[in-house]
């Protein structure tokens, strides 16, 4: 009995250490949002198994796209270098600073002949209000809500919760995947990594 | 006796951590006080008798990137008054931004006035991690050390009403 009590007790100091060390995780959030973004705490980095590799064929998908229609990664081929920008959820802290970036640099995508496709597994009304904060985006936002993540599966960046990793993948207008950077879902991968990687395509 | 030891340790542990984890979360700048050291990232322009304001930017973030062109509206305004030419400062600091997205943001919206960055957030949490545009005002005294006179989020609103009312909040001459 005694030794159930201590352990109580540690489970419960243990519950106030990582809550603690939840509130104290946090990035730069632009004021767009006001305080709708909802802060997940700091989550395990990946939590996933890649499926597909450098150098192979990149899985085709079709989704539909926030701005109406679907969009088919086949229908770049041989037309359009792809970046493929998958991002956990709306509404959270690193996500909503993370396409709005990309928003402003669409010449350094021109400038690669490559287009970037946003992706996450929430449902379109979501997806909708979530980037109007954005302002106006140049680059389609899919989504892979239904069936659930298929997508995010299919490539092996659906995490155990059912949110997506942070990942971004390189594709060529041969179809073939260059890049793979399946990242830290805590943190924005760098502008700089993402087009150096672009200016390998030539 | 081993119960109690125990809990003693676990709260000398939950103090310390309680005590890292509240240097870590420093306030906003409040009016009247001064500025944290934001070195080495950042050091404080020091214009005798003057005033710098600190616009808390990220190349990330959509209201920053509306707010650029109304920013560099403000510093043409200084840069074009006699007296506040040599006076009033603008900086901005690119929190979570790297050189490399210190730059884009730059070169995207032609700004001339001096960008520093905060890759690592460092600077960002010594300010008590504002949401972003926000601005600061500190007044430099002639003997060099300085005071905060204005502390907010959000755009600037109309460039020359902003400007009077920094002169007017920081006594400037």
């Amino acid at each position: 009995m005694k030794k159930r009590a201590n352990s109580k007790f540690l489970i419960s100091c243990g519950a106030i250490i990582m809550t603690l060390a939840i509130a104290t995780a946090a990035g730069a959030i632009s004021d767009a949002y006001k305080e709708n973004i909802y802060n997940p705490g700091t989550l395990k980095p990946i939590d996933s198994k890649l499926k597909v590799k450098v150098g192979q064929l990149a899985p085709d998908f079709t989704l539909p796209a926030v701005a109406g229609g679907k969009v088919a990664l086949s229908q770049y081929r041989g037309k359009k270098n792809v970046v493929l920008s998958f991002v956990p959820a709306a509404w959270t802290p690193v996500c909503s600073d993370q396409w709005p970036g990309y928003n402003i640099v669409r010449d350094m995508f021109d400038a690669h002949d490559a287009i970037l496709l946003g992706i996450t597994v929430d449902n379109i009304p979501t997806l909708f209000s979530w980037t109007n904060q954005m302002g106006k985006l140049w680059f389609p936002v899919l989504s892979d809500f239904h069936p659930h993540g298929k997508t995010a599966r299919r490539y092996g960046i659906l995490r155990t919760d059912g949110v997506s990793e942070r990942a971004i993948f390189v594709i060529d207008k041969k179809g073939i995947i260059r890049y793979i950077d399946v990242h830290d879902i805590n943190q924005r991968p760098s502008l700089e990594a993402l087009i150096t990687e672009l200016e390998k395509l030539k | 006796m081993v119960k109690v030891k125990l809990g003693i340790s676990i709260m000398l542990m939950l103090m310390m951590l309680l005590g890292s984890s509240m240097s870590i979360a420093a306030s906003l700048p409040a009016v009247g006080g001064v500025l944290p050291d934001l070195s080495p990232n950042f050091s404080l322009p020091k214009p005798k008798d003057g005033v710098v304001i600190i616009e808390i930017f990220s190349m990330y973030c959509p209201y920053c990137q509306k707010e650029a062109p109304n920013v560099n509206k403000l510093y043409d305004k200084i840069q074009a008054s006699s007296n506040l030419k040599s006076k009033m400062r603008l900086v901005g600091i690119g929190v979570g931004n790297s050189s490399y997205e210190v730059d884009v943001f730059r070169k995207k919206y032609n700004i001339s006035f001096p960008l520093y960055a905060d890759g690592d957030f460092k600077i960002h949490k010594s300010l008590g991690e504002p949401r972003t545009p926000y601005f600061i005002g500190v007044k430099i005294n002639p003997d060099g050390s300085h005071r905060i006179f204005h502390s907010k989020l959000g755009e600037l609103g109309d460039v020359d009403a902003f400007l009077a009312e920094m002169v007017r909040l920081s006594g400037l001459k």
